[in-house]
C-alpha cells in the first residue's frame, strides 16, 4: 500500500509545519509576545517584531519548505507524471 | 508637468494597458472564461493572486490602521498572511487535483448534493458582494482625491474598465490585468516607502528603517514612537491594549477566512499542474508580504513625521497638506485652548462618528466644525486614518510624479480585487446555478453567454452599491472573513482530510456558521451598537474574531455528523483518493 504510506508521510509533513507555522504566529507574535518582548535586536522588541514582520517572513519560509518536501516526496513515489 | 497632469497621465496610460490586454486575452470557452484554459505560469499566478487578494483597503487603509493603532494592528498583519500558509498546506493542491471550476462546485460534488452546493453558493455570494462594494468606493475616492472629478463619475469610470476586461476575458483577461495591476501597485507603494525610510532613518530598506535609529541621532525610531505617543497620552507604541484572546480570535478568523475566500482560491484552479498550485501559493505570498511587510515600517513613519509636523505647530503656519485634505474634510481642527497652535493627543476631538464642516471659517483660517467638541480630553485634531499612505507623499514632501503614481497604484488595487469577485460571483451562478442545477442542458456557448451576462448584472449591481455605499461597508468587512471562515473554510477542509464527513452534516455545519456568525455580527454591529464593548461580548471576543466561533461549531457538527447518518457512497471515497494524489 504505497498509496497510504504516501498520504501518511504528507500528513506528517503537514503537522509538522503547521506546528510552526503556530508558534511563530499565536505562539511568538500573540502569547509569548509580551514575555519576548524583554528581548531586543537593533530598535525591535522581539515579540512585536514576530507579530509585525517577523511571522510573515516565516510564513514565506514554511510554504517553500512544504513545496520543496513533497515535491521529493511524489519523486521517491513516482508521482510525478503530470 | 503639474502633479494633475502626471496624475491623468500615469493614471490613463495604465487604464490603456489593462484595455489592451483585455483585447488581447479574450476569453473564447468557458474553461477560458472560468479557469484560464489552466495555463497560467506559477508566477504569473502568484502576481495575479497578491493584487486579487490586496484591496484598495490594504493599499490605502493598512498602514494607516497601524500608524494609530500600533501594536494592536499586528492582527490584520498576520491574519491577512497568515492564511496563505493554510491555503498551500490544506486546500489549494487538493483542489487543483480536482480540477474543476468554481468553489461550490467542489462542494457539491465532495457532498454529493446539490442543497449543499447552494448553500456553498449563498455564502460566496454575501460574502463577495461585501467585499466589492468598497472596492468601487475606493474606486471613487481616489478618482475624487487626485482627479479632481465626482465620485460617482469615478465608480462609473471604475465599472467601465473592469467591464471591458471581467466581462470580455473572463478568468484569462482577469489573470493578465492583474498582473499588471500587481506591477503597478507594488511599484507605487514601495517607492515613497523607500524615500521616507530614507528620509526618516536614512535606510533605504523599509523593512530594516523600521528597527533603525532615527536620522540625527542615536534614538531608535520604535523607541522615539514609544516616547512620544506616551508623552501625547496615549498607549506606547509598541504595546497591546487588547485582550490576548481577543487578539487571537481576530487573527484567527482572519486566516481562516483568507483561506476560505472564494476568489483567492479559484485562482489557484488556473495554473497547469498541482505541483504548479503548491508553488504559485507561495510565489503568491512573496509578492504579498512585499507590502504587508512594508506596512507596518510606512506606518511608523507616517506616525512620527505626523506628529513630528503638526504637533504645536501653530495653525496659519501648518504644512500645505494638511490644509489640503482639510479642504476634502479628512481632517479638522478646531482651537480648544486659544492658542493657535495644533494639540493632538489622546481621544476624540469632536463628539459624534462623521465630522460635519459648516461654511464658516474660523480666526486662524480653518473650516469651522459644526460638531460639539468633546472637552473631556485636549485633542484639537481629527484625521481620517485612511489618509497615511495617500497623503505620505505629501508629507514627506516627495516629488509630484510619486503623487501621481500612488493615485495609479490605489486604482490598481481596487480594480484587480473587484475584477477577481465578478469572476467568482458569475461563474458560480452561469457554472453552479444553471449549468448544474436548473438548466443542465444549455450548451458551453449559452453558458458562457450566461456567465457574461451575470457578470455584466454583478458590475452594475457593484457600481450601485458604489455610488450608493451601505453606511457599514467597513462594518461588512468583518462578516465577509467571519463567513468565509465559519462557512466554506471547514466545508473544504472535512471535504479533502476526513473522508467520513456527510452531506448532513456539511449542510447543517454551513448553515449553522452562517447564523452564530452573522448574528453575532448583525447584533454587535448594527442592531445593539451601544453594547459593542468588551463587557458585553461572549467570552470577551469581538465581532471581528467571531467567526472563529462559527468554524468551530460547523467542525463539531460536521464531525458528530457522520455518529447519525449514512456514510458517503463509494465514489466520494473514491473521489477523495484521488484528489490526495498529486
Amino acid at each position: 500500500m504505497t498509496e497510504s504510506n504516501y498520504w501518511r508521510e504528507n500528513l506528517r509533513i503537514i503537522s509538522l509545519l503547521l506546528a510552526t507555522w503556530f508558534i511563530v504566529s499565536f505562539g511568538f507574535g500573540i502569547l509569548l509576545s509580551d514575555f519576548l518582548d524583554q528581548f531586543k535586536f537593533g530598535g525591535f522588541k522581539l515579540g512585536f517584531w514576530f507579530a509585525q514582520q517577523g511571522s510573515i517572513f516565516f510564513f514565506v519560509i514554511l510554504i517553500f519548505v512544504y513545496v520543496h518536501l513533497l515535491n521529493k516526496l511524489d519523486d521517491k513515489y513516482k508521482k510525478n507524471k503530470q | 508637468m503639474s502633479t494633475q497632469l502626471l496624475t491623468y497621465l500615469f493614471v490613463g496610460i495604465t487604464f490603456a494597458l489593462y484595455i489592451g490586454i483585455a483585447f488581447w486575452s479574450k476569453a473564447k470557452d468557458t474553461g477560458d472564461f472560468y479557469v484560464a484554459g489552466k495555463g497560467v505560469h506559477p508566477v504569473a499566478n502568484g502576481m495575479a493572486t497578491a493584487a486579487d487578494w490586496m484591496s484598495a483597503a490594504s493599499f490605502i487603509s493598512i498602514a494607516g490602521i497601524i500608524a494609530f493603532s500600533g501594536r494592536d494592528g499586528s492582527v490584520y498583519l498576520m491574519g491577512w498572511t497568515g492564511g496563505y500558509v493554510l491555503l498551500a498546506l490544506l486546500l489549494a493542491p487538493y483542489l487543483r487535483k480536482f480540477g474543476k471550476y468554481t468553489v461550490p462546485e467542489f462542494i457539491g460534488t465532495r457532498y454529493y448534493s446539490d442543497v449543499a452546493r447552494i448553500v456553498a453558493v449563498l455564502c460566496l455570494i454575501f460574502i463577495s458582494f461585501t467585499y466589492i462594494a468598497g472596492q468601487m468606493r475606493g474606486v471613487g475616492i481616489v478618482f475624487s482625491r487626485f482627479l479632481e472629478v465626482d465620485i460617482n463619475l469615478g465608480v462609473i469610470i471604475g465599472m467601465v474598465i473592469v467591464f471591458f476586461y471581467a466581462v470580455m476575458g473572463g478568468m484569462k483577461g482577469i489573470t493578465y490585468t492583474q498582473v499588471a495591476q500587481y506591477c503597478v501597485l507594488i511599484f507605487a507603494y514601495l517607492v515613497p516607502a523607500i524615500f521616507i525610510s530614507i528620509l526618516v532613518t536614512g535606510n533605504p530598506v523599509p523593512q530594516l528603517g523600521f528597527g533603525d535609529t532615527v536620522v540625527g541621532g542615536s534614538e531608535y525610531l520604535l523607541d522615539k514612537l514609544d516616547r512620544i505617543t506616551t508623552e501625547l497620552g496615549f498607549v506606547p507604541y509598541t504595546e497591546n491594549t487588547k485582550s490576548t484572546l481577543d487578539v487571537f480570535c481576530i487573527t484567527a478568523a482572519l486566516m481562516f477566512g483568507t483561506a476560505g475566500l472564494p476568489h483567492v482560491i479559484v485562482r489557484f484552479f488556473t495554473v497547469p499542474k498541482v505541483r504548479d498550485a503548491r508553488k504559485s501559493v507561495g510565489y503568491a505570498l512573496v509578492f504579498i508580504a512585499l507590502l504587508f511587510t512594508t506596512a507596518p515600517a510606512v506606518g511608523a513613519f507616517a506616525r512620527v513625521n505626523l506628529t513630528d509636523s503638526l504637533q504645536d505647530t501653530k495653525y496659519v503656519e501648518a504644512p500645505e497638506w494638511f490644509k489640503n485634505w482639510e479642504q476634502i474634510g479628512l481632517v479638522a481642527w478646531q482651537d480648544k485652548n486659544n492658542d493657535g497652535a495644533i494639540q493632538y493627543s489622546v481621544g476624540n476631538a469632536f463628539e459624534g462618528v462623521k465630522i460635519n464642516f459648516s461654511d464658516e471659517i474660523g480666526v486662524h483660517g480653518e473650516r469651522v466644525v459644526s460638531n460639539e467638541q468633546n472637552l473631556s480630553n485636549k485633542n484639537e485634531l481629527y484625521i481620517d486614518r485612511d489618509i497615511m499612505v495617500l497623503a505620505n507623499p505629501e508629507i514627506a514632501s516627495l516629488p509630484g510624479w510619486v503623487f501621481a503614481l500612488v493615485a495609479a497604484g490605489a486604482l490598481a488595487a481596487a480594480l484587480s480585487t473587484a475584477a477577481g469577485l465578478l469572476l467568482v460571483i458569475s461563474s458560480s451562478i452561469s457554472h453552479d446555478l444553471m449549468k448544474k442545477t436548473f438548466r443542465p442542458n444549455i450548451s458551453e456557448k449559452q453558458e458562457l453567454l450566461y456567465a457574461r451576462m451575470a457578470a455584466t448584472a454583478a458590475v452594475i449591481i457593484a457600481g450601485y452599491f458604489g455610488i450608493n455605499p451601505p453606511g457599514f461597508v467597513a462594518q461588512v468587512v468583518a462578516l465577509a472573513f467571519g463567513l468565509a471562515a465559519s462557512t466554506i473554510f471547514p466545508a473544504l477542509l472535512m471535504g479533502i482530510f476526513y473522508k467520513a464527513a456527510n452531506k448532513e452534516g456539511v449542510i447543517a455545519g454551513m448553515l449553522a456558521g452562517l447564523t452564530i456568525t452573522l448574528s453575532y455580527i448583525v447584533y454587535f454591529k448594527f442592531y445593539a451598537p451601544d453594547l459593542n464593548n468588551a463587557s458585553h461580548w461572549f467570552l470577551g471576543i469581538s465581532p471581528e474574531g467571531f467567526g472563529v466561533i462559527g468554524m468551530l461549531a460547523n467542525l463539531l457538527i460536521i464531525i458528530t455528523a457522520t455518529k447519525y447518518f449514512p456514510k458517503p457512497p463509494s465514489e466520494v471515497y473514491k473521489m477523495i483518493d484521488e484528489i490526495r494524489q498529486p
